[in-house]
C-alpha cells in the first residue's frame, strides 16, 4: 500500500512502539503512593519533561489528555468558563474560519448553550488569517473578548498561521490565546514559550506516537476551568488516571521528531514538491490549494492539497483506493457523507471545487516509490472520475 | 465482473453481496446515504439511513473483506423521491416511493455512477430473478413469492437488467437469515424493514401534514352531500375506510370508503363498497422489461406491491398507453399506483394508473 494520509494518522515510530510495549507489562497507577505507583509516576514525569523539552515548554505546563480533541475542548471551554467567571461580559470567542472541528464545534456548543458569541476571522485565498484583522476585531470591544484561538497549521491545506503575531495581538488586550498545533507538532519547530501562546494542543498519533494520548500545554499563569472532574490529576485541570504506556510512547515520539526534524522536513518537502509538480504537469488544470511557497514557514512540508476540476473527490478516492493508494478528501464526515470542506469554502472556493479536492500527506516512512505510484495512475484516475461526474451532470440537467 | 454491492445495512443486501463475492466477482460495498439529516444513535429511532444502518453496512463489508464507501445521494433522493412523494399525494394520487427510488436512484443514478467508475454491474438484495431469455435478460418473480419484489423492479429496462445482479432471487427469506448467521454477518437477526424508509414511525399522514401543510376541503357522499370537512386529505388513498373522521353512517348503516380525491378542490368523495369496484384501468405509457407487448394480449396484472395479480386483457394504443380490462371487477385501484403486467412469473412491463372505472361506464 502507498499510504499518503499521514495527516489522518501516521505510523508509530519503532522507538515509540518499544516504549509503549515495555510499559504495558508493568503495574502501577502513577497516583499511587507505593513503589509500583512511584515507578509509574516516574515514567510519566520523565515523559512530561521530554514532551516539555521537545516543544519549548516547562514540565509543569504539560497537561496530558486523551488526544487533540480533548485538549482543544479543554482549552476552549476551560478558558471561556474561567474568563466568564472573572467577568461575565466576556462572551466573544474569536477563532479562524479554517479551524478543525475540534475547535469550531466546542465554540459552537458554547454559543448554543452558554451564551458565547462566535466571531470568525476570515482567511485569504491561501488560508491565512491577518493579524491586523484580529487586532481590529478585538479593538471593536476588547472587554467582551473571552479568548482567541488560531491553529498553528491547517489540517487540510497545510497553511501555517502567523501564530506568534496573533498571540502578541491578543496579549495587547490581555486576552488569552490558544493554538491547535496538532498538525504542526510533528513537522514544524513548535516553541510554546517562544511563540507566546497561552495554551497549545498536541496529539501523539500525528507525530509517530500512540493513538489516544495528547497534551494541552498551559502557561503557568493561565487560569483554566476543568472539563473533566475526578481525581484531580494534572494540576486539577484534567482528572483521569494517567496512562503511563501511552504517555511514554508520546514522549519518545516527541523526542525523535524533534531530533530529526530538520532533515525530515527537508525530505517531506522534496517528496511533496515532486508530487505536486508531477500532478500539475500531467493534469494541467489541477489546482494546488493553500500556500504555493514550499518553505515550512508557509506550508506544512508533508502536505499537498489539490483540486481536480470536473471530478468528485469521493470518486478519486475510490479509484485510488482500488490502486492501493490511500489519501483523503480532507473534509469532515457526517454518517460517512463528505460535506464540502469549510476550509476551502472559507478560502473562497465554490462548493463544487471544494468537493473536487484531495489531500496527500507525507510522513516519516514516505518514499519516492509512493510519489511514483501516484504519478503513474493519476491521469487515468482523473479521466475516469471526470467521466463519472459528467454522467451525473447530464442526468441532473 | 467488477460489482458494486448496495449495502443497506440489512440482512438481504448483506447476503446478496456475500453471494456475489462467492460467485467470484470483484465486489465493492456501497452504502447509499439518502437522508440529508441522518439520524444519530442519540435519536433512538430506527429507520433507513440512520448511522446505525451505515455502521451495520460497514461491518458487513468488513466481514466480507471488501472495500466500503458511502455514496451521497441525499439531494437526488430528496428531489426525485421525497418531493415527488409529497407532490403526488398533493395531486390526489397514491405514489409508491420504493418504485420511484428504484427507477430514479438505485438503478439509474447509482448504476450510472458505478458504470462510469469502471464497474460492470450493481448487486442488490432484492427478491427477484433475472433469467436469460431468447430476446435478452428477463425479469421474473422471486422463488419466494411471499418476499417477491419484482413489482417494485418492473420499471427496469433491458439495458439495466443486463447490468444488475439479484443473488437472492432463488432464495427464501428464512434461508437467507440462516445463511447470514452462518457467514458471521451480524445483521442476521435484524428485523425486516416494512415502512417507507423516510417515514420510520409509519405515520404517513403526519409526514404529509408537515410537508404539505393544511389544505382544507370537504368530504361528500356519492350524491355530493357534505359529510364532513377536513384540514387536508394527507395520505388518503382510494379504498380507504378509516381515519377521516366521518361520524355519520350511511343511511343503510354500511361503511363508507374513499371513492376519489379531487386535487384542485380537495373534495374527497366517499361511498359504499360496491362503488369501489372497477373493471377498466387506464394507464400512462408503459415501460417494457423486454420487447414491447402486443395489443390485446391476455396477461396478469398487479397494482399493489403486496397485492395479488389478476388476469386481464391488456390493450396498448399507438402512444404506448395501456388500457387494462380485468376479468373480474376489483376494488380500490388508485391513480398514481404502478400497474405491473406479468406473463406467468415474467415481468412484461409497467405503467402508472391514471384512472379506473366500472365496465358499464363509458370512457370519459
Amino acid at each position: 500500500m502507498h499510504y499518503l494520509d499521514h495527516a489522518a494518522t501516521t505510523p508509530m515510530l519503532p522507538e515509540a512502539m518499544a516504549a509503549v510495549q515495555a510499559e504495558l507489562g508493568r503495574v502501577g497507577n502513577p497516583s499511587s503512593v507505593h513503589a509500583a505507583g512511584r515507578r509509574a509516576r516516574r515514567v510519566v514525569e520523565e515523559s512530561r519533561e521530554t514532551v516539555a523539552a521537545s516543544f519549548g515548554a516547562r514540565p509543569s505546563e504539560v497537561v496530558f489528555t486523551s488526544g487533540g480533541t480533548e485538549a482543544d475542548n479543554l482549552a476552549i471551554k476551560g478558558l471561556y468558563w474561567s474568563r466568564q467567571a472573572a467577568d461575565p461580559r466576556r462572551v466573544r470567542i474569536i477563532t479562524s474560519s479554517v479551524e478543525h472541528h475540534a475547535v469550531l464545534d466546542p465554540v459552537q456548543w458554547l454559543a448554543d448553550h452558554e451564551g458565547a458569541v462566535l466571531d470568525l476571522l476570515p482567511v485569504d485565498e491561501r488560508g491565512r488569517v491577518d493579524p491586523e484583522e484580529l487586532r481590529r476585531r478585538i479593538a471593536q470591544e476588547p472587554g467582551d473578548v473571552a479568548l482567541v484561538s488560531v491553529m498553528w497549521a491547517n489540517s487540510e491545506v497545510g497553511t501555517v498561521q502567523p501564530v506568534a503575531e496573533c498571540a502578541a495581538v491578543a496579549h495587547e488586550f490581555d486576552v488569552p490565546f490558544h493554538t491547535d498545533a496538532v498538525q504542526a507538532g510533528g513537522q514544524l519547530p513548535v516553541d510554546f514559550v517562544g511563540s507566546g501562546v497561552d495554551a497549545l494542543t498536541l496529539s501523539a498519533h500525528k507525530l509517530g506516537g500512540p493513538l489516544g494520548v495528547g497534551a494541552l500545554l498551559v502557561g503557568k499563569t493561565v487560569s483554566l476551568t476543568p472539563v473533566l472532574h475526578g481525581g484531580g490529576q494534572e494540576r486539577e485541570i484534567r482528572s483521569g488516571t494517567l496512562v503511563a504506556p501511552s504517555i511514554a510512547g508520546f514522549a519518545v515520539a516527541s523526542a525523535v521528531v524533534t531530533r530529526d526534524r530538520v532533515a525530515r522536513t527537508e525530505r517531506l518537502a522534496s517528496l511533496r514538491d515532486r508530487l505536486v509538480a508531477g500532478i500539475l504537469q500531467q493534469v494541467p488544470d489541477a489546482v494546488y490549494n493553500g500556500d504555493p511557497v514550499s518553505d515550512p514557514a508557509c506550508r506544512l512540508p508533508g502536505n499537498a492539497h489539490l483540486s481536480f476540476p470536473g471530478c468528485e473527490g469521493d470518486s478519486l478516492l475510490l479509484l485510488l483506493d482500488a490502486q492501493d493508494i490511500a489519501c483523503s478528501t480532507g473534509s469532515a464526515c457526517s454518517a460517512g457523507v463528505a460535506q464540502p470542506s469549510h476550509v476551502l469554502l472559507a478560502m473562497g472556493a465554490t462548493p463544487q471545487v471544494a468537493r473536487s479536492s484531495l489531500r496527500f500527506s507525507f510522513g516519516h516512512d514516505s518514499s519516492d516509490a509512493d510519489v511514483d505510484a501516484l504519478l503513474a495512475v493519476i491521469v487515468p484516475v482523473v479521466q475516469r472520475a471526470r467521466s463519472a461526474a459528467a454522467v451525473a451532470e447530464v442526468r441532473v440537467q | 465482473m467488477r460489482v458494486v454491492a448496495a449495502l443497506s445495512g440489512g440482512v438481504d443486501s448483506a447476503v446478496a453481496a456475500a453471494r456475489a463475492v462467492d460467485a467470484g466477482h470483484e465486489v465493492v460495498g456501497v452504502h447509499l446515504a439518502l437522508s440529508t439529516h441522518p439520524q444519530s444513535f442519540r435519536s433512538g429511532a430506527r429507520g433507513c439511513c440512520s448511522l446505525e444502518d451505515s455502521r451495520d453496512a460497514r461491518r458487513v463489508a468488513d466481514v466480507l473483506d471488501i472495500p466500503f464507501y458511502v455514496w451521497d445521494f441525499a439531494e437526488r433522493f430528496r428531489v426525485d423521491v421525497l418531493d415527488d412523494f409529497v407532490a403526488e399525494y398533493a395531486a390526489g394520487r397514491t405514489p409508491n416511493p420504493c418504485v420511484r427510488c428504484n427507477e430514479r436512484i438505485k438503478f439509474v443514478a447509482v448504476l450510472e455512477r458505478a458504470l462510469a467508475l469502471d464497474f460492470d454491474a450493481i448487486c442488490t438484495g432484492h427478491y427477484a430473478r433475472i433469467v436469460p431469455g431468447d430476446e435478452g435478460p428477463e425479469l421474473h418473480r422471486a422463488v419466494d413469492h411471499a418476499k417477491d419484489q419484482s413489482y417494485v423492479l418492473a420499471m427496469l429496462a433491458p439495458h439495466q437488467l443486463s447490468r444488475v445482479l439479484f443473488p437472492l432471487g432463488d432464495a427464501v427469506k428464512a434461508e437467507v437469515r440462516a445463511e447470514a448467521d452462518r457467514r458471521g454477518l451480524l445483521v442476521a437477526d435484524k428485523p425486516d424493514s416494512h415502512d417507507i424508509c423516510f417515514i420510520p414511525d409509519g405515520d404517513t399522514r403526519g409526514f404529509l401534514q408537515r410537508h404539505v401543510g393544511e389544505r382544507p376541503g370537504v368530504i361528500v357522499d356519492e350524491s355530493g352531500a357534505e359529510l364532513a370537512r377536513h384540514d387536508g386529505a394527507w395520505g388518503v388513498t382510494v379504498g380507504q375506510r378509516h381515519g377521516l373522521g366521518v361520524g355519520t353512517p350511511a343511511v343503510d348503516g354500511a361503511p363508507r370508503y374513499v371513492l376519489s380525491i379531487e386535487p384542485v378542490t380537495r373534495t374527497v368523495t366517499m361511498g359504499p363498497r360496491e362503488l369501489l369496484s372497477v373493471t377498466v384501468i387506464e394507464c400512462g405509457s408503459a415501460t417494457w422489461c423486454g420487447p414491447a407487448m402486443l395489443d390485446g394480449s391476455r396477461r396478469d396484472v398487479q397494482w399493489r406491491a403486496h397485492g395479488e395479480s389478476v388476469s386481464a386483457s391488456v390493450a396498448v394504443d399507438r402512444a404506448g398507453q395501456l388500457s387494462v380490462t380485468l376479468d373480474q371487477p376489483a376494488e380500490a385501484v388508485a391513480p398514481g399506483q404502478t400497474l405491473v403486467v406479468y406473463d406467468g412469473s415474467r415481468v412484461v412491463g409497467s405503467a402508472t394508473v391514471a384512472a379506473a372505472r366500472p365496465a358499464e361506464l363509458a370512457a370519459p
